[in-house]
């Protein structure tokens, strides 16, 4: 394998979601939750993902881990092809793929104390022996900066940032090279926020765990992003370096969803682009580009033809980008 | 500002009971809001501005909650005062509140149309047909396409975004003087925010209104209000223009608070400004300075006697040592 082969190499990954109905429960139509998404992401870096409610971002950070089955594409961990691994030929690949969740009250077992779900995975995994198992769960809180005299208790005792501490030390505890983070600060206040962001690139810079990190907020991508992706109706529209797409975004829906953010910078006089309508359903997208509906520069072929992407960047920094406006074939 | 303000709260507390004792929500606020201005109320959870919020409807849940002292005073009537049946008639016809999840404020086994005419025939006592034009009137405002058809629509058919629509209308429906906006963007998202935030400023300017909107997050204040208190833990910690408020914070909360918002920059950070800790437990709150405990100027003072929130220059904070001196005064 060449150095440069990435830790993970998604190509082509759907997930369709089939809807039923009529008498017989048949299926329907289909949701079309990600849609022929192809990425990559190398050891120990970030790739950022945003995209409003309903893009398929969560759905895709679940499918690449397999906590869903994909529906057809291929999910390669350091080149070995897991999409259609079984359970127990899955179960060392797993170990190396843990996930953070966005809500930290739903995210750990009200009826388990904080030693016995830092505990549960390295007893699935048998890593060392049980008293070593006890040693590993109290240095893990003490990675992210809690305490050892919380070991015996139940996470409703805890506030919304301490759990998500404690979520974070779980994904830690099997020694990861990637973590999927769908939303991993949203439900929690600024101030607090900032405290587990920072947490995160510590973490990151000391273990060198590759982090594929969920969020709509753009700000927060950017923070800890080396490359973002922005997904729009089950696709990714623009990929590229984050210095690239947040100096130069191309995409039109990336545009507007950065002149959305509100500033905390008053009279900072920005000119906003304001999009029309909501989001169509994945159930019927649009022909076409998918964004074409909302889109403000939208040309007659849009409707038509979906765009392929087109690399604006350099080969060593690819920016792409899926739209008709920078496409070759205009 | 010399006019009269429309409401007048003053010395307001909120108190509930719980198992473990009396926890006061709010803690002796007093502000002012003026017609046709919109006033933020920003803090993180559980700092008392929803129900700072709620009280104003009297809609605190009683028991447990109840107003424990003060007044709100609403174009020289004191609300704190009335009875449900008077407040009754304030509630959605001088005062409408929107919420955060449109979901659940709008009954999900009724169509919008029986909603928003429930509310328009209650205050206007107009007729059902004429009830039911002013409601696609309203809608048409506030921007749904085909108002006359989705006014039969149940709550489930429409998306988030349209539902908030509903909810504005219906509180706008009978000409509110004070609009209470709580949360109203946070569950939706980005782009739907954006046409969110411009509705309600241009309703606001067609009716002259005044609103209080209640936020966590500062850009949404920053770009739609004129003036903003900051909440801390059932305090005022500063209350100033926005300008003041954003470009020379004078308490230190306000200013961690400003600092640790992550923004997009030029320059990606390696660490993000935090607060450090977290905010105290109200049944259990330490002698002094709330903030006292997390803030870097903390000093002896801080820890003994609260500080009163006063005014200087041109905001009004609660801190013995605040950030930044007051600039001279320039010789005229």
């Amino acid at each position: 394998m060449s150095e440069a082969a990435p830790l993970l190499q998604v190509d082509g990954l759907r997930k369709y979601f089939p809807v039923r109905g009529g008498l017989f429960r048949r299926v329907v139509a289909q949701v079309r939750a990600v849609d022929d998404v192809t990425l990559q992401l190398r050891r120990g870096q970030t790739f950022g993902l945003v995209g409003e409610s309903g893009c398929g971002k969560s759905t895709l950070g679940r499918s690449i881990i397999r906590l869903q089955e994909p529906t057809g594409g291929r999910v390669l961990l350091d080149g070995t092809d897991i999409t259609r691994l079984g359970r127990q030929a899955l179960l060392p690949y797993r170990r190396r793929m843990q996930m953070i969740f966005q809500d930290p009250y739903a995210s750990l077992s009200p009826r388990r104390t904080v030693a016995q779900t830092l505990r549960e995975p390295l007893d699935i995994h048998q890593i060392g022996t049980p008293k070593e198992r006890e040693h590993q769960v109290s240095q893990l809180l003490d990675v992210v900066g809690m305490s050892a005299r919380v070991l015996n208790r139940y996470p409703h005792e805890f506030s919304g940032g301490q759990r998500q501490r404690i979520g974070i030390a779980r994904a830690l505890s099997l020694k990861p090279d990637l973590i999927v983070a769908d939303e991993p600060v949203s439900a929690l206040d600024v101030s607090v926020q900032s405290q587990i962001l920072n947490l995160i690139a510590d973490l990151q810079r000391e273990h060198g765990i590759a982090f594929l990190f969920i969020a709509h907020d753009l700000a927060v991508i950017q923070h800890v992003s080396d490359v973002v992706g922005v997904m729009y109706l089950g696709k990714l529209v623009e990929v590229a370096d984050a210095t690239a797409l947040y100096s130069s975004p191309k995409h039109p829906y990336t545009r507007a969803l950065m002149s959305a953010i509100p500033q905390p910078e008053p009279g900072s006089g920005r000119q906003r682009i304001m999009l029309e309508g909501d989001v169509p359903s994945p159930m019927n997208p649009p022909s076409g580009c998918p964004f074409h509906t909302r889109c403000p520069d939208a040309m007659a072929k849009c409707a038509e033809l979906t765009p392929q992407f087109t690399n604006l960047g350099s080969e060593r920094s690819p920016h792409a980008v899926s739209c008709h406006l920078y496409g070759h074939d205009s | 500002m010399t006019a009269t303000p429309l409401l007048k709260v003053t010395d307001l507390a909120i108190e509930f009971s719980t198992p473990q004792g009396r926890v006061r929500a709010v803690d002796g606020i007093s502000f002012d809001v003026y017609e046709n201005e919109t006033l933020g109320i920003v803090g993180e959870s559980g700092c008392g501005k929803t129900v700072t919020g709620l009280s104003l409807l009297g809609l605190i849940p009683s028991p447990p909650g109840r107003i424990a002292a003060g007044s709100i005073e609403l174009a020289g009537r004191n609300l704190a005062k009335l009875d449900e049946a008077a407040m009754r008639e304030v509630r959605g016809g001088e005062i409408s509140m929107i919420f955060q999840e449109p979901m659940t404020a709008l009954n999900p086994v009724f169509t919008v149309a029986s909603q928003m005419t429930d509310v328009i025939i209650r205050h206007k006592g107009l007729t059902r047909a004429q009830a039911r034009r002013e409601a696609i009137d309203m809608l048409g405002k506030v921007g749904i396409p085909a108002p006359a058809r989705r006014l039969d629509d149940y709550p489930h058919q429409m998306s988030g975004g349209m539902r908030q629509r509903v909810m504005i209308a219906m509180a706008l429906a009978c000409g509110p003087k004070l609009l209470v906006a709580d949360e109203p963007t946070t569950a939706l998202d980005v782009t739907t925010q954006a046409q969110v935030i411009e509705l309600i400023g241009q309703l606001q300017r067609e009716f002259r209104m005044a609103v209080i909107l209640i936020t966590h997050d500062l850009g949404v204040v920053a770009e739609t209000c004129q003036r903003a208190l900051v909440m801390y833990c059932g305090r005022i910690a500063e209350q100033a223009q926005i300008e003041p408020l954003f470009r020379s914070p004078r308490h230190p909360y306000t200013h961690g608070l400003l600092d640790s918002i992550p923004r997009i920059r030029d320059q990606r950070l390696t660490q993000l400004p935090t607060i450090a800790g977290r905010v105290p437990d109200l049944l259990n709150l330490p002698p002094g300075c709330r903030f006292a405990d997390r803030c870097t100027r903390a000093q002896e003072d801080c820890r003994t006697a609260e500080p009163e929130l006063t005014q200087a220059g041109q905001s009004a904070f609660a801190c013995y040592h605040p950030i930044g001196h007051q600039p001279a005064e320039p010789v005229a």
